[in-house]
């Protein structure tokens, strides 16, 4: 993936952009709104990591003005401001996401996996399939195997949220925003007994695992084919 | 500025002048108006009456001759307040009358209106008077002057003179009473006020300002002023807790950090601890980290902006997601969740904080009627919601060991965690949170005894 990244900390930058390449994408780097602005229009993305705080031009405006441009590059929107209404805020100038600092690397590259492949169609499937694993968006009804499986409206969210995203990452915070919509972080990891639950339900009895844990990460649903 | 620039500038001093000039201008004007009218009308009646006399003493003339004009002035003369006669002849003495001089050019005049002219009146009258008189040919160059004492009409004049004196003298007594009064009872408190102000801004934050008692704006004022000095010293004493705070609980974890990597450092040069050391430390930081978010959040909430929108919820909703996001959690612990929710339960919050309160009451529940769990028999956290009256009551019970009465306030505060409780991780920010989200609603939180157990109840103001 092409990755414009928009960051004025030269530590931080230089570390992204090293991870970045370790995880097999090409990242670009500006090191301020106008640089940024610039490399922008010039080359296309597939996706961009702003900062919200950048010398010359704000990461908010370069992000509103990409958007009035016609630009509808994901970008990913990164602030050291957390709270909610700030999110709010970003993602209403343009953002497809946002993140605050300070973040996991793994939780970044994650969701900029999620952001780059959003933008390509094909999402408006009825039947999402993972290797012997079908869930049906229409019936709302999961089948593996010839067998059905039986879920609660939640694990069939939660299952169609991993599902969605099959082959990607997908880190316990971004299941808690898009399957439950909570922004805040729970005392405990609610969200690895629930997966624990829908593994229970979905993996056992058969050979192949399709619910993965990534360690250091979040969780995937793969088939190994 | 020079102390009377100072005594100018007070606004006692300004209103005080104001009324001054604005009851003096009054005064004269109303004074002065009556004074001319009184004149004018006393001018008159004295015309009037000299007019009469010379119509009767003319008569008096056609029928009986000068002989009888003569009789008639003498007759005349001798009535109480009489009036002025004067015969002369054409030199100017005087032949017949009561008065004993007149100014020798008055009787050449013939006008037939009235003139005032000093006069005496008898001979051994010192005294000078002052008439208004009239003149009148006779034959055989006869003069008649007729006149009336007018000085009826001069002390008149110098009594409203007086008044109006005495008037401006009281004016000016009033206004300086005013001047005292504005400055000492009104204007005084206001003086405390700012004083109180100063005192204030130079960092004593206890200072209150006087209430007196009697409702009055200043009461008003002080009352506002004081509410408002509560909030600000309320939010200080929350700003200076979260930093004293942060230097002691987080310092804590920020060495236990350091320490670790400098051990690490100083020993042999393996990947193994090295590794081991960078996701302690990966670990440690997440946790800071996460304290130090809730820390922020609380303060935000606490001071009043809160995230996300405030907005229509419903409370029986938010319970129900809460529950069965902690469902599986609860289940694994081997407790059992209890669900009881009337609905619907219509208030304005924000789901995002409300729904974060109530994961943490569960949380907290689930955590410790696990441990509790070794005494005694299943463990059970119940979730009621239901409506009393014009408020949503939201309870989290559990039936674990319980706080003790003590202890109840304590938990709320920031970082307070009690001994047996160390156990288990958390940052002691999780009830605190709670508060504030509850106080941010307008709503109030207790903590009471389930026996055993412990009973949180958040009590909303409803909305219909």
């Amino acid at each position: 993936m092409r990755i414009l990244l928009v960051e004025d900390d030269r530590e931080t930058a230089a570390y992204l952009l090293k991870a970045l390449k370790e995880a097999g994408h090409v990242p670009d780097h500006a090191a301020d709104g106008d640089e940024g602005a610039f490399l922008a229009d010039a080359n296309g993305y597939d996706v961009m990591i702003v900062d919200r705080m950048l010398p010359k031009k704000d990461g908010l405006t370069l992000v509103a003005e990409a958007r009035a441009k016609g630009d509808d590059t994901p970008v990913l929107i990164l602030s050291a401001l957390g709270q909610v209404d700030d999110r709010v805020t970003g993602l209403r100038a343009g953002g497809d996401d946002y993140l605050a600092k300070p973040y996991a690397f793994a939780e970044l590259l994650a969701r900029i996996e999620v952001l780059a492949r959003r933008r390509k169609p094909g999402e408006a499937e009825t039947v999402l399939r993972v290797g012997d694993l079908e869930l049906d968006r229409l019936s709302h009804t999961v089948r593996r195997a010839a067998t059905n499986i039986p879920l609660q409206p939640r694990e069939f969210r939660l299952l169609e949220y991993l599902m969605k995203h099959a082959g990607q990452v997908v880190t316990r915070t971004m299941l808690l925003e898009n399957v439950w919509d909570y922004h805040f972080d729970p005392q405990t990891n609610v969200i690895d007994v629930h997966i624990s639950r829908l593994r229970s339900k979905v993996d056992k009895g058969f050979a192949e695992p399709l619910v993965h844990t990534v360690r250091g990460a979040g969780y995937m649903v793969r088939a190994s084919q | 500025m020079t102390a009377l620039g100072k005594v100018v500038r007070t606004t006692a001093f300004k209103l005080s002048a104001m009324y001054f000039v604005v009851f003096s201008v009054f005064a004269v004007v109303f004074v002065g108006w009556i004074s001319r009218e009184t004149d004018a009308i006393l001018t008159q009646q004295v015309k009037d009456s000299i007019e009469a006399e010379i119509g009767i003493l003319a008569d008096e003339g056609l029928r009986n001759g000068l002989t009888g004009i003569v009789a008639a002035i003498e007759q005349r003369s001798r009535a109480p307040g009489a009036s002025l006669y004067v015969i002369t002849d054409s030199d100017g003495h005087v032949v017949a009358g009561n008065v004993t001089e007149v100014p020798p050019s008055l009787l050449k005049l013939s006008g037939l209106d009235p003139v005032t002219v000093p006069y005496k009146r008898l001979e051994a009258d010192t005294g000078r008077h002052v008439a208004m008189v009239q003149v009148l040919p006779l034959p055989n160059g006869l003069r008649m002057l007729v006149g009336r004492d007018i000085s009826e009409i001069e002390r008149i004049r110098s009594v409203v003179g007086r008044a109006m004196v005495l008037g401006l003298g009281l004016l000016i007594c009033l206004a300086l009473l005013s001047w005292f009064f504005v400055s000492r009872r009104v204007l005084k408190r206001i003086d405390s006020v700012s004083a109180t102000s100063r005192q204030i801004m130079a960092g004593d934050l206890s200072g209150r300002l006087e209430v007196t008692g009697t409702g009055d704006e200043f009461d008003r004022l002080a009352q506002s002023l004081n509410a408002m000095l509560d909030r600000i010293e309320h939010l200080l004493y929350g700003l200076k807790d979260v930093s004293d705070n942060i230097a002691h609980d987080l310092k804590t974890p920020l060495t236990r950090l350091r320490t670790r990597v400098e051990a690490t450092l100083a020993g042999p040069e393996r990947t193994e601890p090295y590794k081991a050391a960078l996701e302690a430390t990966i670990e440690e930081s997440d946790q800071l980290i996460r304290t130090f978010n809730a820390l922020l959040m609380i303060a935000r909430i606490e001071a009043g902006s809160p995230d996300g929108a405030m907005g229509p919820i419903d409370m029986a909703t938010i319970a129900a997601e809460v529950a069965e996001l902690y469902e599986p959690v609860a289940e694994e612990a081997e407790v059992f969740l209890a669900l009881s929710l009337e609905e619907p339960l219509p208030m304005t919050g924000s789901r995002e904080l409300i729904s974060q309160a109530l994961a943490n009451l569960l949380d907290n529940a689930i955590k410790y009627v696990k441990s509790g769990d070794e005494r005694e028999g299943h463990g059970t956290v119940g979730v009621t919601a239901r409506r009393e009256g014009d408020e949503i009551v939201v309870s989290v019970r559990d039936n674990g060991p319980g706080i003790p009465a003590e202890d109840r306030e304590r938990v709320l505060q920031r970082f307070v965690r009690l001994e047996k409780s160390r156990s288990q991780p958390g940052s002691g920010l999780g009830l605190s949170l709670v508060d504030a989200v509850t106080k941010l609603h307008h709503g109030a939180i207790s903590l009471s005894d389930a026996g055993p157990g412990l009973i949180v109840t958040l009590r909303f103001p409803a909305s219909d």
